[in-house]
């Protein structure tokens, strides 16, 4: 599984890898911004994103409105600071998964992960 | 300073450095900066803006900061690694991010982390604002978190900015 992480903080990329890593994941690209991000998805479409909200140049809430513009399927979960109500539902409604408010554990992580891809899986199963 | 916006701080430093570095924090009472004290040797800084605005200052003695960035990267850190910055900015991110949902109706944004490197530096605020300090202790050394916030009461589009002076290396 290609997974595709989006965060201004390569230390937090480097966390999200090693909890990745931990699951048995390791087809991991990396983007600093939401412009990289499009840029590395346009080159190969990950089949998870994790994106961070507060990000320079494009952020991440930005990222997954352009992302859905297109492409309804894509899981995407949101790692981030911003943990009001308001920035929840403003992501739900852009059309995130799933949603992980730092600081977090290797756990919640992994949990999100898992509970994530197996309600795509689900869905796709459904569907056919 | 209205205690409902030092209260997400304190519950914030604990969290974020018991589930990020590993560590837990003492924290003492807040207390009234005084005016162009000499700061530590690493601060990591993030602004606000909108119903609550000011800014949030991690400051740290260099060999504090080097054992709380190692800590929370997983790897060793000097201040000369290349993401030794990165990881103290992302700290005070986390702060701030995680003390404003404690905020209530008060709608805030936080800025992206700057960090300042060096000794002697200080983190100056305005006047107007009150400007506490949070002492911090852990295992790994001692800390302070600095908060200068007032409330607007209506939100602004314009991220509050603190102004740095002294050697930056």
């Amino acid at each position: 599984m290609k997974i595709l992480l989006v965060d201004d903080s390569r230390t937090i990329r480097n966390i999200q890898k090693n909890t990745l890593k931990a699951l048995g994941y390791d087809d991991v690209t990396e983007a600093a911004d939401g412009i990289e991000a499009l840029a590395s998805i346009a080159r190969q479409k990950p089949d998870l994103m994790l994106v961070d909200w507060n990000m320079p140049n494009m952020d991440g809430i930005t990222l997954i409105r352009k992302v859905r513009e297109t492409d309804k399927g894509l899981p995407i979960i949101m790692v981030t600071t911003e943990a009001e109500k308001a920035r929840v539902l403003e992501a739900v409604k852009a059309g995130v998964n799933n949603y992980v408010v730092k600081p977090f554990t290797a756990e919640t992580l992994a949990e999100k992960i898992t509970q994530t891809m197996g309600r795509v899986k689900a869905t796709t199963a459904a569907a056919t | 300073m209205d205690v409902k916006f030092i209260n997400p701080f304190v519950m914030a430093i604990a969290n974020v450095f018991e589930t990020m570095v590993h560590t837990k924090v003492k924290i003492r009472k807040p207390q009234l900066k005084q005016a162009d004290l000499v700061s530590a040797e690493v601060s990591g800084i993030i602004g606000l803006s909108g119903h609550v605005q000011g800014s949030v200052v991690l400051s740290f003695p260099r060999d504090v900061a080097c054992k709380v960035a190692s800590a929370f990267a997983g790897v060793e850190m000097t201040v000369k690694s290349p993401d030794f910055a990165d990881a103290i900015g992302e700290l005070a991110n986390m702060v701030a991010g995680n003390a404003k949902k404690d905020f209530g109706e008060y709608k805030t944004s936080i800025s992206l982390p700057s960090v300042i490197i060096g000794p002697g530096h200080t983190v100056s605020q305005s006047k107007a604002w009150p400007y506490l300090v949070i002492p911090c202790e852990t295992d790994l050394g001692n800390f302070a978190v600095e908060v200068a916030l007032i409330e607007t009461g209506k939100p602004s589009a314009n991220p509050a900015r603190p102004v740095a002076t002294g050697a930056v290396s």
